[in-house]
């Protein structure tokens, strides 16, 4: 099972440099948890306590997820992730 | 139609179908044009609101500066209130944006302070909210947080859109100050159970998004997720292929943050296509093409646009 994580730039350095990486796992939580066996210290910039940090937007196939399920919003092979911090963007 | 001034025409915008672009008769889509507004976009309304809440709270007198970290529309709508209610108008923009916007504010009189193009409007709000504090003269309206913008749309653009589309099953906006989407979803979630309000957010290079550390991120003070009910994240390739696509199959010459909107409009009229549910679904052009021609946005091949646009802020 292959979901592909793509990584904001400031967060490169919990993946070698990479700005894709692939998990697994039945939920978003259960793929971050998979994400940080191999890239410690990832989940925590992502999720605290509470849930998915105020200044992280995680998008599943381009959906912000916090409308469709947030932590537990179920995740399949070939979904495509995409983690970014919130910005205030342009064009206002 | 008449107007004793310019400011007074103002909203009552259009609502036009696009039968070509709507899959059938009872999932239809619906765009409300916002380019016919005095400065040609939706920001006119956020603009006249604001000021005049500052007036009316004593914020604003005669000859006043105001100071507004801005790439564009904002800007330009206030420079045009600034310039017909005797203000002075300072806008703190990243040095990345189109031409046109640039050359408009400064021949309304507008002043232009650059910020960075790394950091995009993060840097610019920072700068602003910096500058704002060190002189306390001026009056920064700050469009990502004031409750006139939204206001705006809670008293002029929903009532609209519910007048002239009762049936309204969807709304769909561009998501910045976040303004738009919470004043007049407000008001259609409170006159209309059931709607939809979704939102199309733009989605830009790795540039703009090269903050310092992760908390440095920036979530406008207006923004209260509850209001929406589904939130789209659009790149620019989709963005700029939906902006040719109003163009060629419904006539329509919108600017790039509209392909955005009707990128996400579609993916709901499609999903309500597929489940045999009847829609119909409004959607916000922010501005029409004119401050985008600069962008390359509408010649030449899709991947060659696509190309020129990365790296800028394009909605």
């Amino acid at each position: 099972m292959a979901i592909e994580v793509r990584i904001p730039t400031i967060l490169r350095t919990y993946t070698g440099g990479e700005k894709s990486v692939e998990g697994s796992g039945a939920t978003l939580d259960e793929l971050f948890s998979d994400l940080d066996a191999r890239h410690g210290g990832l989940r925590d910039r992502l999720v605290d306590d509470v849930g998915l940090r105020r200044f992280v937007n995680v998008y599943l196939n381009d959906e912000d997820v916090r409308f469709i399920g947030g932590l537990g919003a179920p995740v399949h092979d070939g979904d495509t992730i995409t983690v970014l911090p919130a910005v205030a963007g342009g064009g206002r | 139609m008449r107007y004793d001034s310019l400011l007074d025409s103002l909203g009552g915008t259009p609502l036009v179908g696009l039968p070509r672009l709507s899959p059938g008769p009872e999932v239809r889509l619906w765009a409300k044009l916002e380019d016919r507004n005095p400065t040609g976009s939706v920001k006119d309304r956020a603009a006249l609101y604001m000021v005049r809440a500052a007036e009316k709270d004593g914020l604003l007198t005669p000859g006043a500066t105001i100071l507004e970290p801005t790439s564009g529309n904002t800007g330009i709508s206030l420079a045009m209130v600034a310039r017909l209610r005797g203000y002075q108008l300072i806008c703190v923009m990243p040095e990345n944006t189109s031409a046109e916007r640039r050359q408009l504010l400064e021949a309304y009189g507008a002043q232009i302070i650059s910020s960075p193009a790394a950091g995009g409007s993060n840097e610019a709000v920072r700068i602003a909210k910096d500058l704002a504090a060190r002189n306390p003269g001026w009056v920064m309206l700050y469009q990502y947080g004031n409750p006139a913008n939204a206001l705006a749309h809670y008293e002029t653009t929903g009532p609209e859109l519910l007048a002239d589309l009762p049936e309204i099953t969807h709304f769909v906006a561009g998501l910045g100050t976040t303004g738009t989407l919470m004043g007049a979803g407000r008001y259609l979630r409170e006159h209309r159970p059931g709607v939809q309000i979704v939102a199309a957010e733009p989605r830009y290079g790795e540039l703009v998004y090269g903050l310092r550390n992760i908390d440095e991120g920036f979530v406008p003070e207006l923004y209260d997720a509850d209001v929406l009910t589904r939130r789209f994240s659009v790149s620019a390739p989709d963005a700029l292929r939906r902006t040719r696509q109003l163009l060629e199959s419904e006539g329509l010459f919108a600017g790039i943050s509209s392909g955005g909107v009707l990128h996400a409009a579609l993916g709901l009229a499609e999903r309500a296509q597929r489940a045999g549910d009847r829609a119909d679904i409004a959607m916000i052009i922010a501005d029409a093409g004119w401050k985008y021609l600069s962008t390359g946005a509408y010649a030449g091949t899709l991947e060659e646009a696509e190309a020129r646009l990365e790296g800028q802020l394009w909605a």
